[in-house]
């Protein structure tokens, strides 16, 4: 019983702060690719824009849900739920940070969900689940530029799975395990104290290459520029999701994103070493969120009270600054820090991937579909395959 | 937890039982379908009978023997699955049907 | 909690089953066959086989049957149009399926009936993905040589039948 009331609370905490996430991911990458496009993006709903998200939830909920009359009904509306479905279940075996104890309390748990023994194929088999709901949406729309988006973006899916899987065996060679609390710990520790045993530093090969292949076959995955083709606007009308309105649209969205969490989370798990610090307690790791915190509070409040560069943020900033101030402070806390600096790393390194996601997609063109395939085919998985002879041999040599 | 009228795990012979049971179907489905894909997918749920069967007296045996089976068993299915809806296609192109009873150009 | 989820799931892939022998359209088919799939590799874990339920869902559940949703969409497959089955189909048939199912049931009962329970988690690692591969690749390594033989031939095989003639 006590086992299924904590399962519960985690859940709920794991849920509210994961839907929270994928709403403000959005205004996020609205706002960085507006920046790198030299305009400013959402900046009236709230201060600067921070209540979009909630704007847009509550237009896409009250939207009228058009159901054409051409569509497969069924299929129709089993598609979204197929399509988020598997997205959001893949967030029950990452796991966030170590394994702590409740103050006050005598309960020990860990920062996941569920630690399974074989949580990396949990999360290759529901990504390769997350095909049917895009083949789905393309079909049952009954509509010709549907049915080449989806049919597009689902070969797009499948050619890309194979080297991603390859890519993510090689530094499995190093770790030896499929769990991946497991893979984490087996990353900890510095060489010389200084530089982090992450897998992409680690010997007997440093699996560079592996983390490289892995990033564009989880852009190809999950959709993204320069993998975007089909459900590019000014391609295909807009690809597999042209019939949808409203919620489902949204479903298909919400499920783009969550994949993308997904993936970063992954990838800092395999690669960037997932909750381990960047910096070593010695040389003074620990601070580094407080510090971090503390600076954008006084750049808040330096600009808010000193240099309002717009009319409301004499208002605004100040009070974003407060706040930054708090949490700052709320790092310096040694209860505070042994369970939540590890989060605070893992949510860096996401943090970080996600915004090379976005900044991606503000710079690069996209492929066309031919130049997709090709390069899965002809390029990525002989490299794949390559890399993973390469570090095997390695691992066998020493 | 309440107290259950059945037992709390079950015996093996239930999951035989439940094997021959989606086996029995997927013969059913392959006599009575008369869509040549539809036939395919039931002899895809033969197989997929065929290796909980395999998995069971793994389980029974305590050895891994039976899931290797079973995982041979999905490749053959794999490369099966390919070159059977190859054919498909080709008999789709030839013949631009996809009943089996209209494909008897053999036929005495 | 082990009986109320093989209940549960074995039932789940005997609707699922049946919906697959007896829907018009084959996508409808095709999605009620991973629905077995699913259940199935809920069973496997149940039996404690955690690789073969992982290859499961990413093999047969995740590419074959994405294969065939993608074969059936290419085709345009409609609805199958009710052709002159004979009456006398449902009324023999269906009875001689549930006699035969019957049978088996009842003989493997007999045979079978007073083995072991199965218990979640109750034997040891037989089933895990570090078992399983040694077993692979030093009992039955000949076997795998040769199952990837025999994927490559059917590669060669599935593009010679499948591609277009160039005139």
């Amino acid at each position: 019983m006590d086992f299924l009331i904590l399962s519960l609370i985690k859940l709920a905490v794991v849920m509210g702060v994961f839907m929270t996430t994928l709403a403000y991911l959005q205004w996020i990458e609205r706002k960085v690719i507006a920046h790198i496009q030299l305009r400013v993006g959402p900046n009236r709903v709230g201060p600067h824009g921070l209540l979009q998200p909630l704007a847009d939830v509550i237009k896409l909920i009250t939207k009228e849900g058009l159901v054409p009359s051409h569509v497969n009904l069924v299929f129709y509306c089993l598609a979204p739920i197929i399509a988020v479905f598997f997205a959001l279940i893949a967030i029950s075996v990452i796991p966030f940070g170590g394994e702590f104890t409740v103050p006050f309390t005598d309960i020990h748990t860990s920062m996941q969900l569920t630690d399974l023994n074989i949580g990396l194929l949990l999360i290759l088999g529901l990504s390769g689940m997350g095909v049917y709901g895009v083949a789905l949406a393309g079909w049952a729309s009954n509509n010709k530029y549907a049915l080449i988006g989806g049919l597009r973006s689902s070969a797009q899916m499948i050619s890309y799975e194979l080297p991603m899987a390859l890519a993510l065996v090689a530094p499995l060679l190093l770790v030896n395990t499929l769990s991946l609390r497991e893979i984490v710990n087996a990353q900890d520790g510095f060489y010389f104290g200084v530089l982090p045993k992450w897998s992409i530093f680690a010997l007997p090969f440093p699996q560079v290459v592996s983390f490289i292949l892995f990033l564009i076959a989880a852009f190809a995955e999950t959709n993204r520029v320069p993998f975007d083709l089909p459900e590019a606007e000014n391609e295909l009308v807009a690809g597999f999701h042209t019939e949808y309105a409203s919620m489902q649209f949204a479903s298909f969205f919400m499920a783009e994103y969550a994949n993308m969490v997904t993936v970063c989370s992954v990838a800092t798990l395999l690669f960037l070493g997932g909750w381990h610090p960047v910096i070593p307690d010695m040389l003074g790791g620990n601070y580094v969120a407080s510090l971090l915190h503390l600076g954008a509070g006084a750049i808040c409040l330096y600009h808010g009270l000193l240099q309002p560069a717009r009319k409301w943020d004499k208002y605004t900033l100040p009070v974003f600054g407060v706040i930054f101030i708090l949490i700052g402070l709320v790092f310096l806390i040694p209860i505070v820090q042994t369970i939540l600096m590890p989060v605070f790393w893992f949510c860096a390194k996401v943090l970080f991937l996600l915004f090379i996601f976005i900044w991606i997609r503000g710079t690069l063109p996209r492929f066309r579909y031919d130049q997709l395939m090709r390069f899965a085919w002809l390029f990525m998985f002989p490299v794949a395959l390559v890399n993973l002879l390469v570090t095997a041999l390695m691992v066998a040599l020493f | 937890m309440p107290q259950l009228p059945f037992p709390s795990a079950v015996p093996i012979s239930y999951y035989l039982i439940l094997s021959a049971i989606l086996f029995v179907l997927g013969v059913a489905g392959f006599i009575y379908r008369r869509n040549i894909i539809t036939v395919f997918m039931s002899i895809e749920l033969m197989l997929n009978a065929v290796n909980l069967s395999f998995v069971a007296f793994s389980y029974k045996f305590a050895k891994p023997d039976g899931h290797i089976f079973s995982f041979f068993v999905m490749v053959v299915a794999a490369a099966e699955a390919a070159v059977g809806l190859a054919i498909i296609l080709t008999v789709f192109k030839n013949k631009q049907t996809l009943q089996i009873d209209d494909v008897d150009s053999m036929k005495l | 909690m082990d009986a109320i989820l093989f209940f549960v799931f074995a039932a789940l892939a005997v609707g699922c089953a049946v919906s697959l022998v007896l829907q018009s359209h084959p996508i409808a088919s095709a999605l009620s066959l991973i629905g077995v799939m699913g259940s199935l590799g809920v069973l496997y874990l149940l039996l404690g086989g955690e690789f073969i339920a992982m290859a499961q869902l990413i093999v047969y559940a995740g590419a074959i049957m994405v294969l065939f949703i993608f074969v059936i969409m290419l085709l345009n497959a409609g609805a199958e149009p009710p052709g002159p089955k004979a009456k006398y189909l449902k009324f023999i048939g269906a009875p001689l399926l549930i006699v035969l199912m019957g049978l088996i049931g009842y003989f493997v009962q007999t045979q079978m009936g007073a083995t072991e329970v199965v218990k979640f988690g109750s034997k040891s690692d037989f089933g895990s993905p570090a078992s399983v591969g040694m077993s692979l690749f030093t009992q039955y390594l000949l076997p795998f040589e040769v199952t990837s033989v025999l994927i490559l031939i059917a590669i060669l095989g599935a593009i010679v039948l499948a591609r277009k003639e160039i005139d």
